[in-house]
């Protein structure tokens, strides 16, 4: 054990502790508790809850079953609507969706636990291993899907379910995507994401190739020629720059990439963390890499971000369950140097931020922090890997409303689309909307 | 503070707060416990003939309704009177009687229908020292197979013959306990009074299935694959023991025969509510089954409080203040308007209140305004059914407003304020014409 070692290290806890820091942030509910949470549905009209899904579930419908005794139909609800429901119970910012608009929110600011209800009941059903629906007749036709994240697993999933035969094909080497990648451990504990993909593909139907990125030998012309529609589900692939002096020095790392380090170790002490970090960013990733560098052992976590609470992407809930777990979130800071010892990064300065007239200006106030690892969390940016075939805005894939692209017999969904949510939950929602229109596409 | 005290036809107590006769009184144990724990008294568990015990059976005796979070609203039994011998029963009544003279003590007989058990048992409890016996006519399953139980107290003729029988051989009050499973409560009631009962309690159970298993077909509690009716109690049951204590109270023939009120009470307020209907004492058995002797602190508080801030000093003060007002429909103020109106402050937008007026009834209230999500009753179609507030999870979000002044949105009528019921109105024609 080095606890408290300078710079950056690993094992700076014993196997107990990382055991017990990476454990199921919500445990699954007992029988009892879902039933007694169940109960305090009202099971509205035209329930807000729903409408607030991205997914669109029908929420009282699932809430009513599991207060009748029937946890497995609360599943099959929700699948089919979501067939990633058991990842999105885990991981939606439940707070900002369906149980922001709870009636029982605004009656007495304690929303109904509508995520932890979706976990009780897919959880249920998942244990059974047996998939909950069937193929449609085959109609002999084949569609391309372009990454294994939960928009590409989302359209596969109902693509077969239709009939289709499916081709995902995977960059990394294994499918699930963001789920796999990079959400915060302690919210997929026991290889939940590896469990779900399994899941997904029991429907049959699906062949998965790994290994196969755009530039890696995979032509957009290929899919186009060889399958009758294609999917494109391929994610972001570009991390934002700093624009801070120095950022290249040894001890700055990407969030993202760390956390899909994170995720696929065996071995968690053989992950080095800083002793003293800070994270650069406002958003879940910013929350998930300061949560984990603690929970990694890290003595001092600090979040630097140039707004204010109000404007962060991750949630009031989310900032809070990082400061329950001692890190420090400063506001209105801006990296404007990389403080180095030779090529070591020893820190930053930073500008004091204010907003004038909606642009951020600085003051005369900087701060020097220091540091021994500092993790950037500013964003993915979309790097065009389809060689100019496609419409875009920003970089992103633009879709209409029933997730096609300009090119015909192209649909795109997840975070390569333009106007995204960056959520799972949205990934998903597009991955199917996909799939019914490609079907309505394939079947006319 | 309020005094509690009652005189129910001579036997005194403490408070109205007596155990029903049940297993929570079925040994001194239990007994000494509900005193020490502040009971007002106790109907000792129904005891029955000298000779070999009674036999219970020997799997589940109850099954219940639950709410949410297992609360229990509804409990059903098959439990028969008690199974411990007489002469032991006996000695224990005496014993606490004497030990807690200021208690209530009122002993549950039940004999076979003949003259001469009544007189043997009545001299036997005579010499406890008891304060009343109360006559168990009520028990729906079990005894009544037996000609005991509800099979005595479905016929009138045999109250009253046992009644009398009772009033002769002994110097204690009487009281008799009625059946609910029976089509007019008043024919039973009745038949007590003019058998020389000096009161009746109500209600016994009611015969029920509580539910049956869906995986053996069997009905609950399940003795072997098999179930038998029981007899319901528990909350759920308290509006059908508020109504056949009202039937009683008002009834023509036996107004002003006490009666000591049982169904589901529960809490202080449920016993008020049963005291405003003329209950002289109230009984009760489930709750404490289900939470313990210990209710009874916040039974005998909050009836003080609520008699403090009402300014009744006494139980009498309010007693049968709400009898009068139960009448017959067709005495219902036909001109009294009113309209359900949403405050729009407390309305969550859960959109019940929309789901059951549209689907089931008057298609009286709007869910959306201006393109918003907005409930709102428009009056034009409200008949002021009380559904919508009833569905409300809100309380008081929705409330009933009577209409004083202009005319009713719906019928066009203007707003009559004179008292006028169905026995006057044009669209009956059994109408009185108003004497010239």
């Amino acid at each position: 054990m080095a606890a408290r070692v300078e710079g950056i290290a690993g094992k700076r806890l014993d196997k107990a502790q990382y055991a017990e820091n990476f454990a199921d942030l919500h445990p699954r509910l007992t029988d009892h508790e879902a039933l007694v949470e169940a109960d305090r549905c009202y099971f509205c009209y035209d329930a807000p809850c729903m409408t607030a899904c991205p997914t669109s579930i029908d929420i009282p419908l699932f809430i009513r079953q599991i207060s009748t005794g029937h946890p497995k139909s609360a599943a099959k609800t929700i699948f089919g609507q979501n067939i990633l429901g058991g990842m999105c119970a885990r991981v939606c910012p439940t707070e900002t969706l369906c149980e922001e608009v709870c009636v029982r929110e605004k009656a007495e600011g304690k929303p109904v636990k509508i995520g932890m209800l979706q976990r009780y009941a897919t959880d249920e059903l998942m244990a059974e291993k047996k998939h909950p629906f069937s193929r449609a007749k085959a109609t002999g036709k084949k569609v391309a899907v372009v990454g294994g994240g939960p928009a590409g697993l989302a359209c596969a999933h109902r693509l077969s379910m239709h009939g289709h035969e499916v081709t995902i094909f995977e960059a990394r080497k294994k499918a699930g995507g963001l789920n796999e990648f990079g959400i915060a451990a302690y919210k997929t504990v026991d290889d939940f994401a590896a469990k779900e993909v399994e899941f997904v593909l029991s429907i049959g139907g699906i062949a998965v190739k790994t290994g196969k990125a755009f530039g890696k030998g995979l032509k957009l012309k290929d899919l186009q020629r060889d399958f009758d529609a294609v999917f494109l589900g391929i994610g972001l692939q570009g991390v934002n720059a700093l624009g801070a002096k120095n950022e290249d020095a040894d001890g700055i790392e990407d969030a993202v990439n760390y956390i899909a380090e994170l995720r696929q170790a065996k071995d968690l002490g053989k992950l080095p963390v800083g002793r003293r970090v800070l994270v650069i960013g406002g958003g879940m990733t910013a929350i998930d890499i300061a949560i984990q560098s603690k929970l990694l052992g890290a003595e001092d976590v600090t979040i630097l971000y140039r707004r204010g609470p109000e404007h962060m992407k991750a949630s009031a809930y989310e900032q809070e369950l990082a400061q329950t777990r001692g890190v420090k979130i400063k506001h209105w800071v801006q990296p404007k140097k990389v403080l180095t010892k030779g090529k070591k990064a020893i820190g930053l300065k930073c500008d004091y931020v204010h907003e004038v007239k909606g642009k951020l200006v600085p003051t005369d106030e900087s701060t020097d922090l220091g540091a021994d690892m500092i993790f950037k969390a500013i964003g993915q940016t979309a790097i065009d890997v389809t060689g100019g075939a496609l419409a875009l805005s920003g970089g992103r894939i633009i879709i209409d409303a029933e997730k096609r692209t300009s090119v015909k017999g192209i649909w795109a969904g997840g975070d390569c689309v333009a106007g995204g949510q960056d959520l799972t939950v949205a990934a998903v929602d597009d991955g199917r909307r996909a799939a019914e229109s490609i079907h309505a596409y394939l079947m006319s | 503070m309020a005094d509690l005290r009652t005189n129910f036809v001579g036997i005194k107590s403490p408070n109205p707060f007596w155990l029903a006769s049940a297993p929570p009184t079925d040994k001194e144990y239990n007994v000494v416990r509900a005193f020490k724990a502040g009971w007002g008294g106790v109907v000792w568990k129904t005891l029955g003939e000298e000779g070999p015990p009674i036999v219970n059976v020997n799997g589940p005796r109850y099954g219940a309704i639950h709410g949410a979070d297992r609360r229990l609203l509804g409990l059903n039994n098959i439990e028969l009177i008690t199974d411990r011998p007489l002469q032991i029963n006996l000695q224990e009544i005496k014993k606490v009687k004497r030990e807690w003279p200021d208690r209530a003590m009122v002993v549950s007989l039940m004999v076979p229908c003949e003259e001469l058990p009544w007189k043997q048992i009545l001299a036997a409890v005579d010499e406890t020292g008891a304060d009343a016996v109360e006559l168990n006519f009520g028990c729906p399953h079990g005894m009544s197979e037996r000609g005991m139980g509800a099979s005595v107290g479905q016929v009138p003729e045999y109250i009253e013959m046992v009644a009398r029988w009772c009033k002769q051989h002994t110097r204690m009050p009487v009281i008799v306990k009625l059946t609910p499973n029976i089509t007019d409560i008043r024919y039973p009631a009745r038949a007590a009074m003019k058998g020389g009962a000096d009161a009746v309690s109500l209600i016994n159970t009611i015969s029920s299935i509580i539910s049956i298993d869906l995986d053996n077909f069997s009905p609950m509690p399940s003795i072997d694959g098999k179930g038998s009716h029981g007899g319901y109690c528990g909350p759920a049951v308290k509006p059908i023991a508020l109504n056949m204590v009202a039937e009683i109270a008002r009834d023509r023939e036996t107004a002003g025969l006490p009666i000591s009120g049982i169904g589901g009470i529960t809490n202080w307020r449920d016993a008020a509510e049963f005291i405003a209907l003329s209950c002289g004492s109230v009984q009760v058995c489930t709750a404490a089954m289900t939470y313990g002797f210990k209710i009874v602190e916040e039974m005998a508080t909050g009836l003080s409080r609520w008699m403090d801030e009402k300014g009744y000093g006494t139980i009498e003060d309010f007693r049968s203040r709400a009898v009068g007002n139960v009448t017959d429909w067709q005495y219902l103020n036909l001109n009294y308007i009113a309209k359900a109106k949403i405050d729009q402050d407390l309305c969550i937008k859960c959109g019940r209140c929309y789901a059951a007026c549209e689907d089931t009834s008057h298609q009286a209230i709007m869910q959306t305004k201006n393109g918003k999500r907005h409930f709102e009753v428009m009056d034009n179609e409200c008949v002021a059914c009380n559904l919508c507030v009833e569905v409300c999870p809100v309380e008081d979000c929705i409330t009933m407003v009577q209409q004083t002044t202009g005319s009713d949105a719906r019928t066009g009528r203007k707003i009559n304020r004179d008292y006028a019921n169905w026995t006057t109105h044009p669209n009956n024609p059994m109408a009185l014409k108003a004497a010239e």
